[in-house]
């Protein structure tokens, strides 16, 4: 049903069985729950959802898993949005006396969004994209992660492409969470690239010797420059594309001095990195038509935007007659516990649709928090027996 | 085999208790001291920051005139300085640390009750703090970070070997050899901000590189936070301590605190005679008396607080009650109060304020902490402080009235706007008087009167008292008498509301 993949008016039939069948509940409550370290850290945790009619209802609040997955199911939501952990339940913010309820942690979100760079791509504009501008993505995605790890020690970083022009980065380490308002517009800041506006670029002020970010930056740029200009993004002029990329080429492998190299292309390539935050409020973690799905960075380069599956797709793929193994599969899980069943069946009705590697992904993310956790405690425990 | 960790700790209070020349005074006193060393160390205490503040408008902080000037005023008051090891010298060391720590805390209770007033201690704390920690040696800072829980470690030599160049270009004015020869501190991101947001400093792994000079400014941004939040939560217990009898008036007037002379016993009764005040009040008045001297002489009356403030300014500058008597009523009589009605409602005003009426309290004039911070004029007054109660502006035109060139009133008008009038005042006498360096820390109205006179060659008759013998004496009799003053001023306030 390709008509389904661009408008909207299929939803109400897809969604119930996307949210009865596909969605996968356990890992998001696996994560929100942070290995339930910080008491009510999931029930004091805010969800907004947007439902058919662009209808918005904030301060969503759940007790447990099954609660998130009952309501959910009833509403049918066409977006929802994580917010922050508050000090009580928001769903009863209302019976809070005014001014002590209040957000107290959420993590760190980046969104880079494709249409800032508009003044310099060519092929596109507004929410259009192609294989070639999303090159400028994974740029802005290879900085942002070398400076998020290398620079200010985060490790759990959970890469999600959300489903149409935008990519987020969550950030989701406990020192991330926790950081306060100032810490995050001083990152922000300190991840700038471009100082300026909606009006037009503004070069970026550069020093001899340039700060290691920029250079680390530079380096990513430049990796990618040549392929990027190659591939056909008219970003040169309008004439003589293949002459002036040739030139460039030839012009980085004499010139070493990096201020000078970063002089040549910052004209030309210069809104690489304008990262706007969410710094309160909530970012969207569900996109419709096509599905907000976690990125591997390690296959970033091969990440095609128009391979992610929309969830008219892997409805399809869930209605598709099973094979034999599977019906024999089937048939012995009746036979067992009813819920033990509805869990599995729910894992292999995802598996059998393109979520799977996207599903697998997450819990790899989530795995890594779980060890680090671990390790963590163990850590503590270790001081602790000194004594 | 279990080996047992634990030591028995001898305590003996040189060892746990004061372990660095310098603290962040986190925790507060806990042992009983008695009311008059409550008294002196906090009087103590504030002739230091007042020190403070005054060397820091006149001096560079960091020029060796400074630095020379803050230690003789350490020595004289018997603060700890610098981080001395010296054995002999170990228990008045101790009584040094033990004084700075009490005398801060006491001067927290005093201090925390207003914007201003927390504004003011904040600042001087600060300065200070800045300056006893740059006078310590590398190891002495490391010492002191570790003990108070700014777990800065320095950076290792490998380290700086394999990163000199990405700390050298990313942190200000730091070559090869800086970093080699140089501490670096590894500070948390979060604890450096400044720092990371303006991409002055290398991260890595979620620390910030620092080098030694820049450390300075993250351990003052922490002295700061710590201290407004316990300002904050002093002020909140601040009714339970009030409550307490004999500190309440300590504490209420340490705030309002004068510590020199009070002027008070007439050294130069009848020296001064009546027709010279016009002269004197161009030459040797401050600018709030002369202002107080003008209006009275053109409204041919003065209102309760204006009365106050000028009339025991008289006292102190020499004149007798007869003489009093005179002035007042002479000029009171142009308006429209006639001889019976100043003898009956105001003479009896200025016979009380050379303590011939009520208790007999002999009244002291007013200093100019009392005439900054008291009773603040309103609209037909003319007393106060006119560097802190008049609109900018007005003062600007008076000034210019009064012949002082531009850049001279820009001067004073700069220091108003710092808050510091006092020193402006100051300003506006060595401006006035044609001198580079007054040479006095002005505090009181009489103080500038008989400075003035010395200045203009009237020496013989005007003494000035030596400070430093008083001192202790002065201090306590200050608050003694301002205590009281306080108290009878009450009283008299209440007999006499305005006209």
């Amino acid at each position: 049903m390709s008509s389904c993949d661009y408008d909207s008016s299929c939803l109400p039939d897809l969604l119930p069985l996307y949210y009865r069948r596909l969605f996968p509940f356990s890992q998001y409550y696996r994560w929100l729950s942070y290995g339930g370290v910080t008491k009510n850290y999931f029930q004091n945790r805010e969800f907004s959802f947007t439902l058919k009619d662009d209808i918005y209802v904030r301060y969503q609040s759940f007790s447990n898993q099954s609660e998130l997955e009952k309501e959910m199911q009833k509403m049918n939501p066409y977006k929802i949005d994580i917010g922050a952990v508050y000090s009580h339940r928001p769903s009863q913010h209302n019976t809070v006396k005014s001014g002590t309820f209040q957000a107290l942690e959420k993590e760190l979100v980046f969104d880079i969004d494709m249409t800032d760079y508009d003044d310099v791509r060519t092929c596109c504009s507004a929410a259009d994209i192609c294989s070639s501008c999303w090159t400028l993505m994974t740029i802005a995605v290879r900085i942002l992660d070398r400076a998020l790890r290398e620079d200010f020690g985060f490790q759990h970083l959970l890469w999600v492409y959300s489903g149409r022009r935008g990519i987020h980065c969550w950030v989701c380490d406990e020192a991330a969470r926790k950081l306060s308002v100032a810490g995050r517009s001083a990152v922000a800041e300190y991840l700038s690239l471009v100082k300026g506006g909606e009006e037009t670029l503004k070069k970026v002020q550069l020093s001899d010797p340039l700060h290691p970010f920029i250079r680390e930056s530079l380096a990513v740029v430049e990796h990618y420059f040549i392929q990027y200009a190659l591939m056909g993004q008219d970003i040169l002029g309008n004439s003589k594309t293949t002459d002036k990329v040739e030139d460039l080429q030839s012009f980085f492998q004499s010139e070493k001095n990096p201020v000078k190299r970063w002089k040549k292309i910052s004209g030309l390539c210069m809104p690489i990195l304008r990262c706007q935050i969410y710094i309160q409020g909530i970012l969207c973690s569900v996109m419709i038509l096509q599905i907000s799905v976690p990125i591997d960075l390690e296959e970033l380069d091969k990440f095609d935007p128009f391979a992610v599956p929309t969830i008219s797709l892997i409805c399809e793929e869930l209605d598709k007659p099973r094979t034999g193994e599977e019906e024999e599969v089937v048939e012995e899980e009746k036979k067992e516990n009813e819920i033990e069943a509805a869990e599995r069946r729910k894992i292999r009705d995802y598996k059998r649709t393109s979520l799977a590697k996207y599903v697998k992904l997450f819990d790899r993310f989530l795995d890594g928090m779980a060890r680090a956790r671990k390790g963590e405690i163990l850590r503590k425990s270790d001081l602790q027996k000194e004594f | 085999m279990q080996f047992s960790r634990r030591r028995r700790l001898v305590s003996q209070p040189q060892d746990g208790l004061y372990g660095h020349c310098l603290q962040f005074y986190g925790r507060p006193p806990a042992e009983n001291i008695s009311l008059a060393e409550f008294e002196t160390f906090a009087f103590e205490r504030l002739k230091l920051l007042k020190t403070v503040e005054n060397l820091g408008v006149s001096y560079v902080k960091t020029s060796d005139q400074y630095t020379k000037k803050l230690y003789s005023e350490f020595s004289n008051l018997n603060f700890p300085h610098k981080a001395e090891a010296d054995d002999k010298k170990e228990q008045t060391e101790y009584e040094k640390r033990r004084k700075d720590h009490i005398s801060h805390f006491i001067l927290r209770l005093a201090y925390c009750q207003t914007e201003d007033l927390r504004r003011w201690f904040i600042q001087q704390e600060m300065d200070l703090f800045r300056f006893r920690f740059s006078g310590l040696t590398s190891k002495s800072k490391t010492e002191f970070l570790h003990q108070n829980n700014l777990q800065y470690d320095t950076v290792s030599m490998e380290q700086k070997k394999a990163l000199v160049d990405k700390l050298v270009s990313s942190s200000y004015a730091v070559s090869g050899a800086t970093v080699m020869e140089q501490d670096f501190y590894k500070v948390p991101f979060q604890d450096a901000l400044d720092l990371v947001r303006t991409r002055k400093v290398f991260l890595k792994g979620g620390y910030a590189y620092i080098p030694h000079q820049d450390i300075i400014a993250i351990v003052l941004n922490d002295f700061r936070t710590r201290l407004s939040k316990a300002l904050a939560l002093t002020a909140r217990s601040l009714p339970a301590v009030q409550s307490d009898e004999r500190l309440q008036p300590l504490l209420s007037h340490l705030s309002h605190a004068y510590v020199g002379q009070d002027y008070s016993i007439q050294k130069n009764v009848g020296k001064i005679s009546l027709e010279q005040i016009d002269p004197l009040s161009t030459k040797s008045f401050p600018l709030c008396m002369r202002q107080l001297h003008k209006s009275l002489r053109e409204n041919h009356h003065l209102r309760h607080g204006g009365r106050m403030q000028y009339g025991l300014f008289l006292k102190g500058i020499g004149l007798s009650l007869e003489q009093a008597l005179q002035f007042w009523r002479s000029e009171f009589i142009k308006g429209k109060v006639d001889a019976d009605k100043f003898d009956k409602a105001y003479a009896y005003s200025v016979r009380h304020m050379f303590g011939k009426e009520g208790k007999r309290t002999d009244y002291t004039p007013y200093s100019c902490m009392k005439v900054i911070l008291s009773n603040p004029p309103s609209q037909g007054d003319y007393h106060g402080c006119p560097f802190r109660h008049s609109d900018p502006e007005l003062l600007k035109q008076k000034l210019q009235s009064y012949k002082l060139s531009p850049s001279a009133i820009n001067q004073i008008l700069e220091l108003v706007k710092g808050m510091h009038y006092q020193l402006a005042c100051q300003k506006y006498f060595e401006l006035t008087h044609n001198i580079e360096d007054s040479g006095f820390s002005l505090n009181h109205p009489n103080q500038y009167f008989m400075e003035s006179q010395k200045v203009l060659g009237d020496g013989k008759d005007v003494k000035r008292e030596p400070e430093t013998p008083h001192r202790e004496a002065a201090a306590s009799k200050g608050l003694g008498a301002s205590r009281q003053n306080a108290e009878e001023m009450e009283d008299l306030d209440a007999l006499f509301q305005d006209d």
